[in-house]
């Protein structure tokens, strides 16, 4: 193994863990910020016990996505040091900015959203909340421009052997960062949807569930808002795709699996298998002009396949390795695709069969089951999306300037690489079970276990003035 | 060295001060619930002093450490690469320590205790190990011209860096104590006293070795003589003046007076550095220099008009924040399961 490797590994590792949280707290935290509004504008306390049921969630995956996030600060400079030195003028500006504008709003109104429910009227606290969702929002903003350079540098010259930063604004109106960003928040929001939706099917489930109705008003208020969100999320995704075609087309021909310039017009191949070495394809199932339209919009055109790519960047960039993991890359996009596609259904299909008039799905089980494991495929397709986002930028760590070999840290051992892999992996897996453990016992508990919790206390203290002790 | 460069190099020293002066307080709290609380109780009410704003404390680190990669890359390069394990196991730290919070309190009674050994380690583990990492830097470590270290095992671990480290996990730990003196009520707070007067003994022990290796170990006194000197005093002053207000009952002042000593331990730490940002063991002209770690020009102006527009707003909340929970924690009492009341 090489530092390369095993620094890439970590990134790897590191990242989809955490954007396992990411997306689950900016989701979870604006349907909370939805749900609190919701009470503050009916007065009706099912609202209310529905953002503190939840909340306790999405309190749970912002305590995970917080921690794992400070390893992805650090370990730019601790894997990446060439990278560092080379970006450092324009990479690390909306870094710095991301913690000044955004991380220090979303804790500071985090902590008063937790700790003032009893003290703040509902008005002033249901800000609180939405200034933390707002602003768990700007810090994907951010980062995902610092993402958008890697991708599609902008506003940048190179000189001193660095790309130094010329234009800040070219940086934040990069297109890139805009497809990134509305396909990123949107699929964050389904994915809040999907969650809650899922897992309160799989309460509806059980039998002996008391809170029948709460749970089902979170299944369709969760559907609701995935409905949204997968809408947005596929025509945002649409739109990015389209946009690889021109920018990064070695990409855009690998998550197509298309070696070979296609016909015009292009077939979409729906199943295939790519042989690496020889850069030639298995076998491959195809939808004629089906690739035309998702490219171009019409039923004609033609896409070029890897092997010309190949040769184009040989001619600007000199003699590299262009070819990224191209079955990875296509099955990645068919999983994130596919998924998209299912949770935008079993959204549309969910909402239809909890209508008022005749809700039918609470009596069928299968369709309970088929709405709780829904709950699981926004983990998949997000971190397939990132796969491709990221393994199809492949040499490169600044697309067209700079290689992922030039970037790694010269000075770092294989045996310290080892080290924090190794116990990396072992944290993530301990702090997974805990949260899965935490989220069952959470929806264990159900909604009223605290007002329940509070009249078992207020029978043991019958002093009401003492309340003040536990604000 | 243009003006900019100077101001960043402040600024960086000003975001770590931030940091180990509200931090370094959690750090101490986070201490004190295996070292000072008697009962599942008083740790509750430990906890429950940091509860809200520990997450914002935090905070400083990670705009430090992304200042730092922003107006000078190379300083973050060369700094987080070199520093790669003492930085691994900091992380570590403040994984299993920012978990704790959370999952302490939504664990059933019995399975609390795992999470206050977390919150307890993590926080003795960050501060100690920053500790070495600023007083192994200040001696020298070894970089070479490209600026990549390669440091053994005494270059990070020896004599000074471990006293630095013991030295910065007192600080914490005494001004842990000091906040608790003054947020909580009941048995806790008068221990809290009591622990303090006792411990800042040890502090002046630690202190003077601090200083004397200082001398022998970093070129402080021979660039910097006048700075260096006075930040010690100013240091053992306020340690003195903390010392004192605590004994007297001045919970405020004490725990001001141990917050500024952490502000002149990093003006102590950045001013003996200045006009290098890390110091090679090797030759001086491996030196890393605020002149020529920093980022563009432009980068800087940039980041300039962003960060003293954004930061008043920080510090306007963050401050109503601590007004808020202004108030001294009880004792919590007891309820069904023996789980805090609104501890999220």
């Amino acid at each position: 193994m090489d530092i390369v490797t095993l620094a890439r590994f970590q990134f790897a590792m590191t990242t989809i863990f955490h954007f396992f949280f990411v997306p689950f707290t900016i989701g979870t935290g604006f349907a909370v910020a939805v749900m609190e509004t919701m009470y503050v504008r009916s007065k009706n306390e099912l609202y209310k016990k529905m953002a503190k049921f939840w909340g306790n969630i999405f309190l749970l995956s912002f305590a995970v996505g917080v921690v794992t996030g400070i390893i992805q600060e650090f370990q730019f400079g601790m894997n990446w040091s060439d990278y560092s030195r080379f970006v450092g003028d324009i990479f690390g500006a909306p870094l710095a900015i991301e913690a000044l504008l955004a991380f220090f709003m979303e804790s500071t109104f985090l902590g008063l959203w937790i700790f003032t429910w009893d003290r703040m009227k509902p008005k002033v606290h249901v800000i609180f909340i939405w200034l933390t969702a707002f602003a768990s929002i700007l810090s994907a903003f951010w980062i995902l421009a610092a993402n958008s350079f890697m991708q599609h540098p902008v506003g940048y010259t190179l000189k001193n052997g660095r790309a130094e930063m010329n234009d800040f604004g070219a940086l934040l109106s990069n297109h890139q960062v805009w497809y990134e960003f509305s396909h990123v928040i949107a699929g964050a929001i389904t994915m809040g949807g999907i969650i809650i939706a899922g897992l309160s099917a799989f309460q509806l489930l059980k039998k002996s569930q008391k809170a029948k109705d709460f749970f089902k008003k979170s299944l369709r208020l969760g559907l609701v808002i995935s409905l949204v969100g997968s809408v947005a999320v596929m025509t945002a995704g649409d739109l990015q795709m389209k946009d690889l075609v021109t920018q990064q087309p070695m990409k855009f021909a690998a998550t197509e699996g298309n070696y070979k310039d296609t016909g015009d017009p292009a077939a979409w191949t729906l199943i295939a298998w790519a042989n690496e070495k020889d850069h030639t394809q298995a076998f491959g199932v195809d939808i004629p002009y089906m690739l035309s339209i998702l490219a171009y919009n019409k039923p004609s055109g033609s896409i070029k396949g890897m092997n010309t790519v190949n040769k184009e960047l040989t001619v600007k960039y000199g003699n590299k390795n262009y070819y990224p993991s191209v079955n990875t890359l296509f099955y990645s996009f068919r999983v994130m695709a596919a998924f998209g596609a299912l949770m935008f259904l079993v959204s549309a299909l969910g909402l239809f069969f909890t209508r008022k008039k005749k809700p039918s799905l609470y009596e069928h089980k299968w369709m309970l089951w088929i709405i709780g494991l829904t709950t699981f495929t926004p983990f998949m397709a997000n971190t397939a999306g990132w796969l491709i986002t990221e393994l199809g930028r492949f040499p490169w760590t600044v697309y067209g300037l700079f290689t992922m070999k030039q970037s790694v840290s010269p000075n770092v051992s294989v045996t310290s690489l080892f080290i924090s892999n190794t116990v990396y992996f072992l944290l993530f897996a301990g702090l997974a079970s805990v949260m899965v453990y935490l989220v069952i016992r959470e929806l264990h508990k159900g909604p009223d276990y605290e007002e329940k919790k509070l009249e078992a206390e207020a029978k043991i203290n019958s002093d009401p003035f003492d309340k003040e002790a536990f604000s | 060295m243009s003006g900019l460069q100077l101001l960043w190099f402040i600024l960086i020293g000003v975001l770590f001060s931030g940091y180990f002066f509200l931090e370094g307080f959690d750090y101490g709290v986070g201490m004190s619930v295996q070292t000072l609380a008697h009962d599942e109780h008083e740790k509750d009410q430990i906890i429950e002093t940091i509860g809200p704003i520990w997450d914002g404390n935090e905070v400083w680190l990670l705009t430090a450490g992304g200042a730092i990669f922003a107006s000078f890359p190379y300083w973050y390069a060369s700094m987080f690469s070199g520093y790669y394990l003492i930085l691994f196991i900091i992380l570590v730290g403040l994984i299993i320590r920012g978990v704790s919070f959370e999952f302490r309190s939504k664990m059933p009674g019995n399975k609390k205790k795992v999470w206050n050994w977390t919150l307890a380690i993590g926080s003795f583990i960050v501060p100690f190990f920053f500790g070495i990492l600023f007083i192994s830097m200040i001696q020298g470590m070894p970089l070479d011209a490209a600026g990549n270290m390669k440091a053994g095992f005494t270059d990070y671990i020896n004599l000074y860096s471990v006293v630095g480290g013991v030295a910065l996990t007192l600080l914490c730990y005494l001004h842990g104590l000091n906040y608790l003196t003054l947020k909580t009520l009941g048995p806790v707070r008068d221990r809290a006293r009591n622990y303090a007067e006792l411990f800042y003994w040890v502090l002046y022990v630690g202190l003077v070795v601090f200083a004397v290796l200082m001398y022998f170990q970093t070129d402080f006194f021979t660039l910097h003589p006048i700075t260096t000197l006075s930040l010690l005093v100013v240091i053992v002053a306020l340690s003195v003046i903390a010392n004192v207000a605590v004994a007297k009952r001045k919970e405020m002042l004490a725990f001001l007076a141990s917050g500024l000593t952490m502000i002149a331990l990093v003006s102590l730490l950045f001013s003996g550095l200045f006009p290098r940002v890390m110091v090679s063991s090797l030759t001086h002209k491996n030196d890393l220099l605020i002149v020529n770690a920093s980022s563009s020009p432009y980068t800087l102006h940039i980041m300039t008009i962003l960060a003293f527009t954004i930061l008043p707003f920080v510090l306007a909340y963050t401050a109503w924040t601590y007004y808020v929970f202004r108030k001294r924690i009880k004792h919590p009492k007891f309820d069904v399961e023996g789980e805090v009341v609104n501890a999220g």
